[in-house]
């Protein structure tokens, strides 16, 4: 158990460091120009300066040492927790994180939470209900849930309950009643690809003979599904919760932009516009952090919840 | 599970068969009544076919369908509610946004072809690599591929974004590159799958290359699901570029992207929400019937 344990977090760190040097070799090593972003950020023109000032500059930024020079300074100084300064704004990008992280883990979890209650709700009630026009409808929403751009879900709900109902506001952070549109927006594609597992998974596991056994011994459908089904049908969606957390952070970047909040999301997409290199680099990573981490967790849950896991060591995600 | 679900909300059209449904879906064991045939009798993909249909032909000649010239400004007609002359209105311009809409689809469907293309060939790439050879170059891909899936898949889109630049392009490599590791998945596993069968091993036995059996044997007979995959991914794929050009990262402002048109609508939505809205549903309804195309396919070929 030990051994297992030890052997996941492992992987975990080596996944994180592995998914560092690729976003150092996306945004250093692509044909772009991190020096002239640099100075451009700072309303500098990069085509008037002379190549001593030129190369002054790459010195002062330390971009003239070799590349894996650059990489070991870089990967060391993140190990600590410092991400560089940003181009753009000038005030170390940790601190620019440290800033904005809240508002947005706080989306995050009650988008995640809300998001886990309506995708077993809906697949719950699918498989619940008897074969007709409410459960093909019910079973049909998600794939509904995972085709809607969540930008346009967004801006329906703006339109619907900020606008014709006026009940919530339309932006900015302020009481919980901000959130709720934000967190519904981020919700509804993850809870759809959660009901679409979730309902595959309940059909299987109804087909199984203790469930068979269950009903004969007279208990309602209801109390087979509560009791018997449920909790063997939620084990492969346990899996995929890395996935789902991914998918709602990412989702708060298009999220955050259309209801004008101050988070990670937010923040992303402004210093993908000014291409801002550490910033988005640190934010890259962090979510690849968030990702391994949850996957990591639910690694080591499982063989708390599936005995069955505990001594075949799994090799990788589904 | 859609054939149950299948309730007909329309008398079922006897329309001729569309050709295009019928070159991806085989399925030798329906002999009597052809897989295509099976498909037809279900008018949710009836809708489905003739929505995607439409957008192909958008985006291929967007002047067939366009009733109006997309850039033509009309100040009188500026943010006109949807009517009969303007079928999805106008937008702040006075332009006619079902004609941009139209005009729209050439430049985000060509992206995200490009997105499904580069990721169809690289995965198929590198899972054939993978899966043939083994070893160590199958575990050094693989974990490349898991570290891709480690970092969600719109951040490296923003990553890649970044470091070349914004326009049509970089949107489409970025999106094609996050989609690469299903693709790499799902054909190992089929390659893997198929190495190992009989025929394989008769042609091996037969004095065949490894060259000749992968190109005549293996590949042919492994990328059925790789291909859904493709369909599948191509309605992600569409959401992902117009997430993308929705952000502000796709095509400079004239040119009109299906994301670029909804994010414009924004500063108008409470006086003119069609602006954003039927764009966004147009974009919704082309992603549903993707979806829904390569779901019937997926179960038709089993």
């Amino acid at each position: 158990m030990t051994r297992y344990v030890l052997g996941r977090i492992g992987q975990a760190a080596l996944v994180l460091w592995a998914a560092y040097t690729a976003t150092f070799a996306i945004l250093y090593l692509l044909p772009s120009d991190p020096v002239a972003l640099q100075l451009g950020a700072n309303n500098i023109e990069v085509d008037s300066l002379t190549p001593e000032q030129r190369e002054a500059a790459a010195a002062r930024l330390g971009l003239d040492r070799p590349v894996w020079e650059q990489y070991l300074v870089m990967l060391g100084n993140a190990l600590r927790g410092d991400f560089g300064v940003s181009f753009a704004k000038q005030v170390p990008v940790s601190d620019l994180l440290a800033q904005r992280l809240p508002g947005t883990v706080t989306l995050s979890v009650v988008a995640v939470a809300l998001a886990l209650v309506l995708g077993v709700a809906i697949a719950f009630t699918a498989t619940l209900v008897p074969r007709g026009a409410v459960a093909s409808l019910l079973r049909r929403l998600p794939a509904v849930g995972v085709s809607v751009p969540n930008f346009w879900i967004a801006l329906l709900l703006i339109q619907i309950f900020a606008f014709i109902l006026g009940w919530l506001p339309s932006m900015g952070d302020q009481g919980w009643q901000s959130y709720v549109l934000p967190a519904i927006t981020m919700a509804i594609p993850t809870s759809a690809v959660l009901a679409q597992v979730l309902i595959r998974s309940f059909d299987d596991t109804l087909d199984e003979p203790y469930i068979a056994t269950a009903r004969a011994k007279g208990l309602t459908r209801y109390d087979v599904q509560v009791r018997h089904a449920f909790r063997n049908a939620a084990l492969p969606t346990l899996t995929i919760l890395g996935l789902l957390v991914g998918s709602t952070v990412t989702g708060s970047i298009v999220v955050e932009t259309v209801f004008s909040r101050n988070g990670i999301g937010r923040l992303a997409q402004e210093s993908v516009l000014q291409q801002d290199i550490p910033v988005v680099q640190a934010i890259v990573v962090l979510a690849a952090a968030a990702f391994v981490v949850v996957n990591l967790i639910v690694d080591l849950l499982y063989p708390l919840l599936d005995p069955r896991i505990a001594h075949t060591p799994k090799v990788s995600r589904a | 599970m859609t054939d149950v679900l299948e309730k007909p909300l329309t008398p079922a059209p006897s329309a001729p068969a569309p050709p295009t449904v019928g070159a991806p879906a085989s399925a030798p064991r329906e002999r009597a009544r052809g897989p295509v045939a099976t498909l037809l009798r279900r008018p949710g993909i009836l809708v489905a076919v003739a929505l995607v249909l439409f957008a192909l032909v958008a985006a291929i000649t967007p002047a067939l369908l366009a009733t109006h010239d997309p850039t033509a400004t009309a100040p009188l007609e500026r943010l006109l509610p949807p009517s009969p002359a303007h079928w999805f209105g106008t937008d702040e311009l006075g332009r006619d946004l079902y004609s941009r809409v139209v005009h729209g689809s050439t430049l985000t469907i060509a992206a995200t072809a490009l997105a499904v293309g580069l990721a169809l060939v690289s995965g198929l790439a590198l899972g054939i690599l993978s899966g043939f050879i083994g070893g160590g170059t199958d575990a050094v891909i693989m974990r490349i591929v898991d570290v891709l899936l480690a970092i969600p898949g719109l951040l490296l889109a923003l990553a890649i974004v970044t470091a070349l630049g914004f326009g049509t392009l970089p949107v489409a490599i970025a999106v094609g590159v996050g989609i690469i590791p299903g693709f790499a998945r799902t054909t190992r596993a089929e390659v893997l799958r198929v190495k190992t069968l009989p025929y394989v091993e008769a042609a091996r036995a037969g004095g065949a290359s490894w060259t000749r059996i992968l190109l005549t044997h293996v590949l042919p007979n492994s990328w059925g699901p790789v291909v859904v995959l493709a369909v599948l991914d191509f309605g992600a794929a569409i959401l992902a570029v117009a997430a993308l050009s929705f952000l502000g990262f796709g095509a400079a402002p004239p040119a009109a992207e299906w994301g670029t048109l909804i994010s414009n609508g924004r500063n108008y939505l409470m006086t003119a929400p069609w602006v954003s809205l039927v764009p966004g549903l147009f974009v919704a309804a082309v992603v549903l019937s993707l979806n829904h195309l390569a779901k019937s396919i997926e179960e038709v070929q089993r």
